[in-house]
């Protein structure tokens, strides 16, 4: 049942709702006008024209830089997840209290450090001279290369999100009713039918959301690409830098930025269905 | 109770107040004994109100440097646009962009008087860029080659002398961008043959794409300012298109197996101009730094930035840094000997960078997006 809205549920709602406007619709509301202002000599002028996003869409080099971001960030969800859920559920169902409370202390701790220092301290460990490769070398193998490839960014996307996802997979999973998994037992259900049958599908609603953050974090990640990834190949979010690097091309660099948060909302919009689908209040 | 806790501590309702008063005048009184500095904004690339660089300068005329570090020309003029006038007393900028600055009004104009300008090597005293209808904008104050730099264990200085070396096999994988199109493209265009690397007709240009399109093979990423001093540093990269010895030369200082030729096909050089912000307040301490920075004494603490070294345009900034610093005079060319720096200069193999002429600065840069998203 809906309440009416009162001045006392206001007070404390309205700073929150200031905030949103003043941070996040007016500044989303002035990168969509960017969008359609023109630049002469490496000067913006407000204008009405399409030609960013004409010129923009037209590209090739947009929507591939558009499909291998979309690719990258959905492969490190679906490999963040996989790897962080085996993590949440031993946290969650094989610690005991206080184990489980100092790994959830060791989870938040990456968080202390900036993650471009995080990711800097990868190359000592990926480059052909790195740690890696010398270790390899004491038993004759490589050197591979490691640094500058595909597996390196996604090393950089798992550095960014998965303490973000064990987390969220973890507090989705002690919430789970512990009963329906002692039933589940009861019935003769096996150890892994039951994480499928019952952990999996209780757990979904936290599960889908660690997923889409991770989606989110890596879409629009561009420290990972280029100092690990080596710049190549072109994230959307190296091509904003590109836009406006030469030229003055900030109108141009909004159309990209729309198109990422267009993109986001829709995923986060699906995402969020498909979580709560068959799910009543 | 609190008349025993007071007799232990010996703390009195005098004293305490005699004590807050002293650490509140605290700060007055400090704030009083450096009243005096003067501050000056300077919009530059890192490192150029850095210590080393200012030091002297600003206890000599009691003055702060207040710095704001861009990268690149395009973050420079984007942070003038976005400022109000007066903003920034002193600019630095790359010699391509000053006209950009002179034509948008950015930049107060010069009097060619107050400054050295006789003890400058002839090629740097009507500076291209510097003036504009006989009248001076700016003052170029130091400037650098950009050729091929190489990883010494991998490849020889004469091996390295050449552009085709980014082609070699050994180096598949190995070669790396600076991620900005004018140095590279720019050096591609001197490859191909064409004497004003900038200047040059839609078959040119579809020559110098063609080209630089088949070094993608080689490529082993495309880097920024810090990405190319790691990946240099530790070897993952073996040889790099687009720089040269202002960030070997920082490398090389501290023990890396780094260094820059500049090939037989050429190099290209970049400079950077010192200029006053328009409708500074401060015009006249602005000026006063121009003309320490470009003095001889400015200009061999200049050379030797702890950022990335440069060379200087004043010939008796040459001499105080021979005086000062003979090793470094000489790893960066400037001896008296013959093949020195200005020596190359005179014989043609350096070319200006300098923005694209028969095409749009646009056309060079999609072009340069679509090479790395191939």
């Amino acid at each position: 049942m809906r309440r009416p809205i009162t001045l006392y549920g206001l007070t404390f709602s309205l700073p929150l709702l200031v905030w949103q406007i003043l941070f996040f619709v007016f500044p989303l509301l002035f990168l969509v006008a960017l969008s359609f202002w023109t630049v002469k000599n490496f000067t913006m002028r407000p204008d009405f024209d399409t030609v960013n996003w004409t010129t923009m869409y037209g590209r090739a080099v947009f929507w591939q830089a558009y499909g291998t971001t979309f690719a990258l960030a959905t492969a490190a969800s679906v490999l963040t997840s996989t790897l962080a859920f085996p993590c949440a559920y031993a946290i969650a169902f094989k610690l005991s209290d206080s184990a489980r409370r100092w790994a959830v202390f060791l989870m938040v701790i990456p968080f202390f450090t900036s993650y471009l220092v995080r990711v800097y301290s990868w190359q000592i460990f990926l480059s052909d001279n790195g740690i890696i490769n010398v270790i390899l070398g004491w038993i004759g193998l490589g050197p591979f290369p490691l640094l500058n490839t595909v597996g390196a960014t996604m090393i950089g996307y798992l550095t960014l999100s998965f303490p973000l996802v064990v987390l969220l997979q973890l507090f989705s999973l002690v919430f789970i009713e512990r009963t329906l998994i002692e039933a589940a037992h009861n019935l003769r259900c096996g150890r892994l039918r039951t994480v499928f049958a019952v952990v999996i599908p209780s757990a979904r609603v936290g599960l889908v959301i660690a997923a889409l953050f991770c989606f989110i974090l890596s879409f629009g990640d561009f420290v990972s690409p280029v100092y690990l990834g080596g710049g190549e190949p072109t994230t959307l979010s190296i091509l904003i830098t590109d836009t406006t690097k030469s030229g003055q091309q900030w109108p141009r660099a909004a159309v990209i930025a729309l198109t990422m948060i267009g993109t986001l909302m829709l995923v986060a919009f699906a995402a969020v269905k498909f979580a709560y689908k068959g799910k009543t209040r | 109770m609190s008349r025993i806790d007071t007799a232990a501590t010996g703390l009195t309702r005098r004293s305490l107040l005699a004590t807050g008063a002293a650490v509140l005048a605290t700060p007055m009184l400090s704030r009083r004994a450096f009243a005096q500095a003067t501050e000056l904004t300077m919009l530059a690339w890192y490192g150029h109100a850095e210590p080393d660089i200012v030091a002297e300068f600003e206890a000599e005329n009691n003055v702060k440097f207040v710095p704001k570090y861009y990268t690149g020309g395009d973050n420079m003029l984007g942070l003038i646009s976005q400022s109000p006038p007066g903003t920034f007393d002193v600019i630095l900028s790359d010699a391509e962009y000053v006209q950009a600055l002179n034509e948008a009004g950015y930049v107060e104009e010069l009097d060619p008087n107050d400054y050295a300008l006789a003890d400058y090597f002839p090629e740097f005293q009507n500076f291209p860029g510097n003036w504009a209808d006989g009248k001076l904008f700016s003052m170029v104050t130091r400037f650098g080659f950009l050729g091929v730099a190489y990883n010494t264990d991998a490849l020889t200085e004469a091996e390295a002398a050449n552009y085709n070396v980014f082609w070699d096999p050994r180096l598949t994988g190995k070669v790396g961008h600076f991620d900005w199109h004018l140095p590279n493209l720019g050096q591609m265009s001197l490859l191909n043959g064409n004497a004003n690397p900038y200047d040059i007709d839609e078959a040119a240009w579809q020559a110098v794409k063609d080209k630089t399109m088949s070094l993608r093979p080689q490529i082993g990423g495309f880097f920024d300012y810090g990405g190319t001093f790691s990946s240099l540093n530790d070897g993952q990269m073996l040889a790099f298109c687009g720089i040269g010895d202002w960030i070997t030369g920082v490398l090389e200082k501290s023990g890396a197996k780094v260094r820059s030729v500049i090939p037989e096909q050429g190099g290209l050089q970049w400079s950077e101009c010192f200029s006053i912000g328009k409708d500074s307040a401060k015009a006249d301490l602005a000026k006063k730094w121009i003309q320490y920075i470009t003095s001889a004494k400015g200009q061999a603490k200049s050379a030797q930035m702890a950022a990335y070294p440069a060379l200087v345009p004043n010939q008796k900034g040459w001499e105080v840094l021979n005086a000062e610093n003979p090793d470094e005079a000489k790893r960066q060319g400037m001896t008296k000997e013959a093949g020195n720096v200005i020596d190359m200069i005179r014989a043609g193999r350096i070319k200006y960078r300098q923005w694209p002429v028969q095409q749009s600065l646009e056309d060079w840069n999609d072009f340069w997006s679509e090479y790395k998203g191939s």
